[in-house]
């Protein structure tokens, strides 16, 4: 099959609480994008909850489904392939969207592809600025994980460093819910420590001469430190965390450009909706003199045009995935070989 | 007015993979595939093989049907979201029969009150009871999930002769009341189902493709969500 600008990719994203679908033309031309959310039915729980997610995955695939190629303008008949997340992810939440995307490439007699769903958010800058020039290295942020990557060609990763106990966005997660400020904790420590001061309490950054996160002892420091003064203000407590992981994000990441000689830092995944580390992304990368690449916010957390495009690259590269394809819940980024700082 | 030439129907509810294709004489194909829990990989080949061999091109399909459970939740939202997307890609309707209407239905020659009943693990049962009808089964009591005791001290209420089917009755055949008759059948077949499905369809009240009409087929849980957070496989 002939991949190339004019190949039309429908991609479906249902690896957590979101069912997403996209029509994107040519790997970086989004023409639609659609996303619908369970989260709601989740903040009672203060986390996912699988069962509930692959519920509401049954609900809304056809309706996402159908909007989608609505709102894209292009006939189904002009849609080339189908690209589906297989992993990361809840199993019960991705087999929904594996399942219809195989049933379109069954009616539709086109290719089906499975998308590893970290390999998408990679994709993700690369659909919104596809001059950004490789070698990049990439800052995958989200509940989930937290990974420094050198993207080196297409499909060529790296793995530089990674979380070695909490992913960001679980800190957060877990710093809101101790903080009494609800779920999910991301936007609601982000919202809080507007009206707080970031110095007020000196948190501990990063492991020294590593390329590793832990954030793990951040947050029981926060937890001591609320604990030995029940007075202090909450506000200044997210403040003063949020900083802290920042610091250690922005810190690790231009110490891994630098370190590879990357021509350009691209923020991914969730935890990149955070106002603070947008801001400091683009800062750090300007002193560096290199290629900073924030995407929106609708192109950080989860969605299905970065599964469409992630896929129109996989299917110009590998060809098609075989429809007796799974589904992995473990699934890792494929990497080229490991890094020994 | 033959609307309805060729019904594709899919049957997930249990270990079993069953996909079957219906004409206007009956089956024209059936594959069926125990392979345990591994319905995602092995539905949409099993699909693309029964309509090649039937030599029946997707595009000639007019009504979808699909098990709405009870059963494998995991198992019944891979069928219900193949079964959708395709109603709605082809554009035809879709008809959901439940899980225990197609144990019931090929005993309906029986002259027992017929159970059927799914094995929906934690020590616990769904059944329904049935009749038989003319030309089918009438179901007679609401779809339940409840523990094997509680079926006993149904049937014992009913004190009728009762003929129990499905892998529910097969799992926990020594728990149940000595007067249970249990038949060799298990696992619902994509058989009836295209049978049922087709006769639905050609109905003209449920007949209509349209979202409305995927939005009446739900899959049938019978139990409320385990409120369990995972936050190892975010
Ligand atoms: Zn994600």
């Amino acid at each position: 099959m002939n991949v190339d600008e004019s190949t039309v990719v429908l991609g479906l994203e249902t690896s957590c609480d979101e069912t997403a679908a996209s029509v994107v033309m040519g790997g970086s031309d989004v023409l639609s994008s659609v996303i619908n959310t369970s989260i709601e039915q989740h903040v009672p729980f203060g986390g996912v909850v699988p069962e509930i997610a692959s519920r509401a995955h049954v609900e809304l695939i056809a309706p996402v489904i159908a909007q989608a190629i609505e709102e894209s303008g292009v006939a189904d008949t002009r849609i080339d392939a189908v690209a589906a997340t297989v992993g990361p992810g809840l199993i019960g939440a991705l087999l929904v969207g594996v399942a219809a995307a195989k049933a379109l490439a069954l009616v539709w007699d086109v290719p089906f592809v499975g998308v590893n769903h970290l390999e998408a958010h990679l994709y993700a800058g690369l659909l919104e600025d596809p001059s950004l020039e490789l070698p990049l290295v990439v800052l995958l942020v989200s509940g989930g994980h937290t990974m420094l990557i050198e993207m080196s060609a297409h499909g060529q990763y790296r793995l530089l460093g990674e979380t070695i106990d909490d992913a960001a966005g679980e800190a957060f997660d877990k710093v809101a819910r101790f903080l009494g400020l609800g779920y999910p904790g991301g936007p609601a420590i982000d919202r809080e420590a507007q009206y707080g001061d970031p110095t007020a309490v000196a948190f501990p950054r990063a492991i020294p001469d590593s390329l590793n996160f832990s954030f793990s002892g951040l947050k029981t420091a926060v937890m001591n430190h609320v604990r030995k003064h029940p007075d202090s203000v909450t506000a200044d407590i997210a403040a003063s965390f949020q900083m802290a992981v920042v610091d250690s994000l922005v810190a690790k990441a231009r110490r891994a450009a630098r370190e590879v000689g990357a021509k350009g830092l691209v923020l991914g995944g969730g935890v990149a909706a955070n106002s603070l580390l947008r801001q400091r992304w683009a800062t750090a990368c300007d002193e560096d003199g290199i290629q900073a690449f924030v995407p929106s916010r609708a192109m950080c957390t989860d969605n299905a045009a970065m599964i469409a495009a992630a896929g129109w690259y996989r299917l110009k590269s590998d060809g098609p995935t075989s429809l007796d394809c799974g589904a992995y819940p473990g699934l890792r980024l494929p990497l080229v070989q490991s890094y020994t700082p | 007015m033959d609307r309805v030439v060729i019904t594709l129907g899919i049957e997930t509810a249990t270990q079993v993979v069953s996909v079957a294709l219906g004409g206007d004489d009956g089956v024209i194909g059936l594959v069926e595939i125990m392979q345990g829990r591994r319905h995602a990989e092995v539905l949409a080949p099993a699909i693309e093989f029964v309509c090649r061999q039937a030599g029946v091109a997707l595009s000639q399909i007019g009504a979808v049907g699909v098990d709405i459970g009870p059963g494998l939740f995991t198992g019944m939202r891979v069928g219900i979201a193949t079964a959708k997307t395709m109603a709605q890609a082809l554009d035809v309707p879709l008809v959901g029969i439940s899980s225990l209407d197609l144990l019931a239905f090929p005993l309906r020659h029986s002259s027992k009150v017929i159970a059927s009943l799914i094995d929906a693990r934690k020590g616990e049962v769904f059944y329904s009871f049935y009749l038989p009808s003319p030309g089918g089964v009438q179901r007679v009591s609401e779809p339940i999930a409840c523990s094997v005791e509680d079926f006993n001290a149904d049937v014992m209420a009913r004190g009728q002769n009762v003929l129990a089917v499905g892998d529910g009755a097969h799992r926990y055949r020594d728990q149940l009341d000595a007067s249970i008759e249990v038949a060799d059948l298990a696992h619902p077949s994509a058989a009836p189902l295209v049978h049922l499905a087709r006769a639905r369809a050609l109905r003209a009240d449920v007949g209509q493709a349209g979202a409305a009409n995927l939005e009446s087929v739900q899959p049938m849980y019978l139990r409320a969500p385990d409120a369990q957070i995972n936050w190892t496989t975010r």
